[in-house]
């Protein structure tokens, strides 16, 4: 189907473009930026005045919590989630029950995520088998099937020698590996940061070493075998500078961190918010700061939001006991924007943490609105007001930190090769 | 963000840490103790109406004896109906929640909630949940807070002491699993105590402690010098599998308060132990037992500060 976009301002940061400039796509791809292509005719035309136009943003971290854990969430209702908060490509990590392990679980999630017509999804798959850190899986079957990386999400891998060859096999065939840096024994039973808010408040702690030992365990690890790494939900300033130090050094490293930690802090936590129970925990305000810093200066590649929907009654708990997670898809481009905002940088640098980078981390082409490019777009109001508030949101975990706050920035439409996916109703 | 344990109007709603509790109820509530302690000692009769019709829920999570025997005394001189529950040998082990266990108590229509749980923020939780009119004490919660301990603890420490604003105090033990010596930091420092002390292994000490207005020593020699009041910790048997100490013994020689490691403290220092005690680990029996320990006061002192407590939230929002 023939679709002109008109009036909106079109935002590329892959092309350097920030214009008034209109969109015509046809056959599911970008025809053309600004004028027509001769003789087309649009069968929708979506009139973008006021609107930005974006290469639709993609997520490194979204539990669909399919296949074992429908009672939080099922892949309807975060994939609706998905494109109602303008994301249009999105991977899912391995830590479904049965985790992702094997290339049927794999080519069953594609294929059931395919026939709902939304986001696309792209597999992570188990680093391990059964995320037990004994075994490697098969990596290149599970490619094959469809995954784009290998990871143990928040499962620990304890036995460094495993860890190595496991990079060294990935590097065999260069695939990707996910790894979010902590030390299993010193996070045990940790809910919180090591520092004040867990001293006032009395909560098992973990320290920053936990995040820093991981790392240069990984990093050490990458720099011997080869193998390309990808360092999930960064948290201290102390990790920051050990991924600023690497990338100097020529390591080929990327990392992100969650859109929570870019904006919260240990202080959030208040009395016992168990909105703010989130793996990593929150650090400290000057953790924060170098979070933001690193964000700036390119050593942490792309925001994700670390989506976790977890069940009310599961986070109707003491602190401890409750479950680790926020839903956060409908919330990226507010809070990315907020983020730009306050950092007073360009729309389309921001936007590039959010689209073109995650895009280049998982090493496809997209996040970007080339003549050619697959028509994946997110036209928003940079604008338009609203409050979070459970019925505001698509996906089925209403738990937020971020719950009743207002913020800026709605999606308008969003647009998934070439189809209009979602449309905001008025 | 909202001060939970206080009403719209300044008045106590819920005790739940000493953390941010206004001074004046604080003293409020040391005064009011001191009336009720004549209840207990002067008068034939030891009950008062104040909590007459009430219902009092003691529901403990966590096992404790003493601390649940003093609220319930406390709650029947007041002339409530007390009813006890442990909870840890029934409804969680059958798998219901712990606000379900709440809402089923809600509907018995208690008045008051008694809550002890082995998780920091539990009684704030439930504290968040209940109806307003509906009291929560925290009698314990994890590592975070015990206030009604500590409060027990001030007023025995004015008791000896007559003021705060004179005093070096120091707290010896476990401070990283220790909600008894969380409250007492902050019940000390809000009653302007200017020194308050702790002294411990760096093992046994939360990250920054510092911060809650202390300060840190980890030599009893130096830590104990000139203190006015020994406030020991009880030391749990388990912290010997953790890796944070190698035995009870060498924890004994370092920082078990016997006569000799007493004797750098002031001449008149009284010594203090929440209970219960482990003689020959933190604290040596004839410390327990001699003339400058006030232990058993304070368990006397106890109930009539739990009263008090109790009685300020059954008169507030009237």
């Amino acid at each position: 189907m023939n679709i002109h976009i008109k009036n909106g301002r079109l935002i590329d940061p892959r092309n350097n473009i920030d214009a008034m400039l209109d969109v015509f796509i046809s056959k599911k791809l970008i025809v053309a930026i600004g004028v027509a292509p001769e003789g087309f005719i649009p069968r929708q035309v979506i009139d973008a005045t006021g609107l930005i136009v974006a290469p639709g943003l993609i997520e490194l971290a979204a539990r669909l919590r399919e296949p074992g854990y429908e009672y939080m969430a099922t892949l309807e209702s975060e994939m609706e989630a998905a494109v109602a908060g303008g994301v249009t490509s999105l991977a899912c990590p391995p830590d479904t029950d049965p985790p992702l392990d094997e290339p049927g679980l794999v080519e069953m999630l594609k294929h059931r995520a395919k026939n709902l017509h939304q986001a696309k999804l792209y597999p992570v798959a188990a680093l391990t088998t059964a995320l037990l850190g004994l075994e490697l899986t098969e990596m290149a079957e599970l490619v094959d099937a469809g995954c784009v990386a290998f990871s143990q999400a928040d499962a620990p891998l304890t036995d460094t020698r495993v860890l190595y060859r496991a990079m060294q096999y990935a590097a065999t065939f260069g695939f990707s590996v996910w790894l979010r840096p902590q030390d299993s024994f010193l996070a045990r039973d940790g809910v919180a940061h090591e520092g004040e808010v867990a001293t006032r408040c009395g909560l098992p702690a973990i320290p920053v070493c936990a995040e820093t030992i991981a790392l240069a365990t990984m990093l050490s690890l990458a720099k011997e075998t080869g193998a390309k790494l990808h360092i999930c939900r960064l948290s201290s300033a102390a990790g920051v500078e050990m991924i600023r130090l690497a990338k100097r050094e020529g390591l080929a490293v990327s990392c992100d961190v969650s859109i929570n930690h870019v904006h919260l802090s240990e202080m959030d936590i208040g009395y016992f918010d168990p909105n703010c129970r989130l793996t990593p925990p929150l650090r400290s305000l000057r953790d924060r700061a170098a979070l933001r810093a690193g964000l700036l200066d390119g050593t942490i590649d792309a925001i994700c939001t670390n989506h976790a929907p977890v069940d009310e009654d599961a986070k109707q708990l003491p602190f401890a006991e409750a479950e680790s997670g926020a839903t956060g898809l409908e919330l990226l481009l507010p809070l990315v924007l907020k983020w730009a905002s306050q950092e007073k940088i360009s729309l389309s640098d921001a936007l590039a943490r959010a689209t073109l980078r995650p895009a280049q981390i998982l090493g496809l082409d997209a996040g970007h609105l080339s003549v050619g490019a697959a028509a994946d777009l997110c036209i928003f109001d940079p604008a338009a007001c609203w409050v979070v508030t459970p019925a505001a949101l698509k996906s089925q975990g209403k738990n937020t930190p971020f719950m009743g706050m207002e913020v800026q920035g709605r999606v308008r439409y969003t647009l998934v090769d070439g189809e209009v996916v979602y449309e905001k109703q008025d | 963000m909202k001060n939970p344990q206080l009403n719209k109007d300044g008045e106590l709603q819920h005790l739940l840490t000493t953390e941010g509790l206004p001074v004046r109820i604080m003293r409020d509530i040391l005064d009011r103790a001191a009336s009720f302690l004549d209840v207990a000692e002067g008068r034939e009769i030891k009950k008062v109406p104040l909590l007459h019709g009430k219902s009092v829920f003691n529901i403990f999570f966590e096992n404790s004896t003493r601390t649940r025997t003093t609220f319930e005394i406390a709650a029947k001189r007041l002339s409530a109906d007390v009813v006890n529950l442990n909870i840890g040998s029934s409804s969680t082990s059958k798998g219901e929640s712990l606000l379900d266990t709440v809402d089923n108590l809600c509907a018995m229509h208690a008045d008051m909630f008694i809550v002890r749980h082995s998780q920091s923020g539990a009684a704030h939780l439930i504290a968040r949940h209940v109806a307003p009119e509906i009291h929560v004490i925290n009698a314990g919660d994890g590592r975070h807070a015990h206030p009604t301990q500590a409060l027990l603890d001030m007023f025995t420490i004015r008791h000896y002491k007559k003021e705060f604003h004179n005093l070096r105090v120091a707290i010896v033990g476990d401070v990283l699993h220790s909600r008894v010596a969380r409250s007492q930091i902050h019940a000390l420092t809000t009653l302007g105590v200017p020194e308050v002390r702790v002294i411990a292994p760096k093992t046994l000490l939360p990250a920054m402690v510092e911060n809650l207005g202390v300060q840190v020593y980890h030599d009893m020699a130096k830590g104990l010098k000139d203190v006015d009041v020994v406030l020991m910790l009880r030391l749990q048997n388990e912290r010997m599998q953790g890796a944070l100490l190698p035995s009870g013994q060498e924890y004994f020689k370092n920082y078990g308060l016997t006569e000799e490691k007493l004797a750098y403290a002031k001449p008149d220092a009284i010594v203090m132990h929440p209970g219960p005690m482990n003689r020959g680990i933190e604290i040596a029996s004839g410390v327990a037992d001699g003339a400058q320990s006030v232990i058993l006061s304070q368990v006397t002192f106890g109930i009539a500060v739990r009263m008090a407590v109790m009685s300020t939230l059954a008169g507030s929002g009237k």
